[in-house]
């Protein structure tokens, strides 16, 4: 049986407690989005300032929400800043594999079966792993990440 | 701590519901979740098995012996619940699949037939979205215009505007009780406002059927929803209550067979009461649930319960600010002869999917969340709450273990 701390690790708490990249940034040049997880009330306002070279400038995050959501788009934030969409968009898949989530599916359910996922140092990231234990928290993880897709997808336009 | 004596006391009702004698997480299992469903008696359980061990058949067509039973315990069950709210007559009790269905049957059947562009339905800021989306169904199909009472700090209904609201109102739809911030509402000001109005009164009884006696000749109310699976019944069945003239000169919600005295190539015609809103076979198994959880009820006595209810509110209230203080925020009304035993929390700060998740591992059932109410969580300004609510079968040890584990959430959380 799953406990509290598969779900809670030591650096999620920490991710909650000091949100990194917390704030807004000015709209232009940067590019505002929400996600909203309609179950739980979390919500995420994502501020992306991608460069000429399609890499991620800075990133803000705001927003409420669970521990497991906040301290995920805090983490997300450490990890894509400075890189490209390119590798960003490894890093999603990278994560969604660890999630157990297929490809296009991120807001799927969870699934047993093995998934393609690109060889990507997750990091910190990797301490989300035990989301995946706790199925209904799945959405909270992936939250920050979908929202970053869509504004990735928003500023690419 | 309790000032109010509490007639279950010693009653070891808890015994006679056999999920809460199982364990979570090691730990026995403290259930107070009983607003978004109660447990069931072992009595309810009998009689939906004995159902189909013994009767199964199906009602009001067959001339056999076990379908004539079948027939007559729906029928019994119907009578029971009649009275059980104080209805004249079993015609003026209708069976749907849940209290949502019957809100909207209401709204469906009777708006449909009686709403033109430009009616006033007003309803009130603590509504269920059972309560509200039908309306809107409403505005978008015929363009009737929504009204809402407001509230006031302690989260009742502020009334002071209430004649103004119902100015030329055809209809008047609210809770008798909130499921977020357990107000009970002053139900017969608000149905007498209505009538005087001359509007129709709807009153959702989600929260209260189960928890206090109700007459509905004293609540004034011309319909009264209510879900069977919050009263120790199973769930897939509700009632609506109407009063027998409107029912009469509603048009049928459903077409199917049962709802219907004649079918013609050329067209039909309706049914009796209450059958005619009755369409297809019935939910018989949960039918006589309910009618067993309605005779449970009566056994231990309505009253029994609501002041069951107000002493663990009383107690509840006094051990969550004794212990916490200003770490916890209990919304709602603070007096407990003016709420029911519904007590949506903040708690530290914290998320209440994070509260409710390390109150799980307490074995600790809460709900998180924004409880169908967006509306009134948009009002109070939150994104969601965590819930804790208590019926017939709760009793203060159960209040302690929360108080324990939110204790230990605390901790949890501020390592």
């Amino acid at each position: 049986m799953p406990g509290l701390e598969d779900l809670y690790r030591e650096i999620i708490l920490d991710h909650y407690r000091n949100p990194r990249n917390r704030g807004e940034l000015e709209t232009p040049p940067a590019h505002r989005v929400e996600g909203f997880n309609p179950l739980c009330g979390d919500e995420i306002v994502l501020y992306l300032d991608l460069d000429a070279d399609g890499r991620v400038a800075d990133i803000r995050i705001s927003g409420q929400g669970c521990s497991i959501s906040q301290s995920s788009a805090s983490m997300m934030s450490a990890a894509v800043k400075g890189k490209t969409v390119a590798e960003i968009d490894d890093l999603t898949r990278a994560f969604k594999a660890m999630m157990s989530i297929h490809e296009n599916s991120l807001e799927g359910a969870e699934t047993t079966e093995p998934i393609d996922a690109p060889d990507v140092k997750l990091g910190d990231l990797e301490a989300l792993r035990g989301v995946v234990k706790f199925p209904v928290r799945i959405k909270c993880a992936t939250l920050a990440w979908n929202t970053l897709a869509q504004g990735i997808e928003e500023s690419s336009a | 701590m309790a000032v109010s004596t509490d007639p279950l006391d010693g009653t070891r009702l808890k015994e006679q519901f056999p999920l809460l004698s199982r364990e979570v997480h090691g730990k026995p299992i403290v259930y107070l979740d009983s607003a978004a469903t109660s447990q069931k008696p072992l009595s309810v359980l009998d009689a939906m098995d004995d159902y189909y061990r013994t009767i199964n058949s199906n009602v009001h067509r067959g001339v056999y012996m076990i379908a004539e039973e079948a027939t007559n315990r729906t029928e019994m069950a119907r009578a029971l619940v009649r009275d059980f709210i104080g209805a004249r007559s079993s015609s003026e009790i209708i069976f749907t699949k849940n209290a949502t269905e019957a809100l909207n049957m209401v709204a469906q059947s009777w708006g449909r037939a009686n709403l033109s562009a430009g009616d006033v339905v007003v309803l009130s800021h603590m509504e269920h979205h059972a309560n509200i989306v039908p309306w809107h169904m409403l505005v978008a199909e015929i363009g009737i215009q929504l009204r809402w009472i407001p509230l006031d700090t302690e989260g009742r209904l502020d009334l002071t505007e209430l004649d103004t609201l119902l100015d030329g109102a055809k209809v008047l739809s609210v809770t008798a009780m909130s499921n977020v911030l357990g107000t009970m509402n002053p139900v017969r000001t608000l149905t007498d406002a209505a009538r005087k109005a001359g509007a129709i009164s709807i009153i959702d009884g989600c929260q209260s059927v189960p928890h206090s006696a109700t007459n509905v000749q004293e609540l004034g109310a011309d319909f009264l929803a209510f879900s069977g699976h919050k009263m120790c019944g199973p769930t897939g069945i509700g009632v609506l209550y109407g009063r027998e003239d409107l029912l009469e000169a509603m048009p049928p919600f459903l077409g199917g067979g049962e709802m219907i005295r004649d079918v013609r190539l050329d067209g039909f015609t309706t049914n009796d009461l209450p059958w005619k809103f009755e369409a297809g076979t019935p939910a018989i198994a949960e039918i006589i649930g309910l009618g067993a959880a309605v005779e449970w009820l009566n056994s231990v006595g309505m009253d029994n319960i609501r002041a069951h209810e107000i002493s663990l509110t009383e107690y509840t209230i006094s051990t969550l600010h004794q212990r916490f203080g200003d770490r916890i925020n209990i919304h709602g009304p603070s007096s407990p002869l003016e709420r029911g035993g519904v007590f949506s929390f903040d708690f530290d700060g914290l998320h209440p999917h994070d509260i409710s998740q390390v109150l799980d591992q307490h074995a600790v059932c809460v709900r998180a969340g924004h409880h169908c109410a967006k509306p009134l969580m948009k009002l109070l300004g939150i994104g969601a709450t965590a819930r804790a609510s208590v019926y017939v079968y709760n009793d203060t040890a159960d209040i302690d273990a929360l108080a324990d584990a939110l204790d230990a959430t605390g901790a949890f959380f501020t390592l």
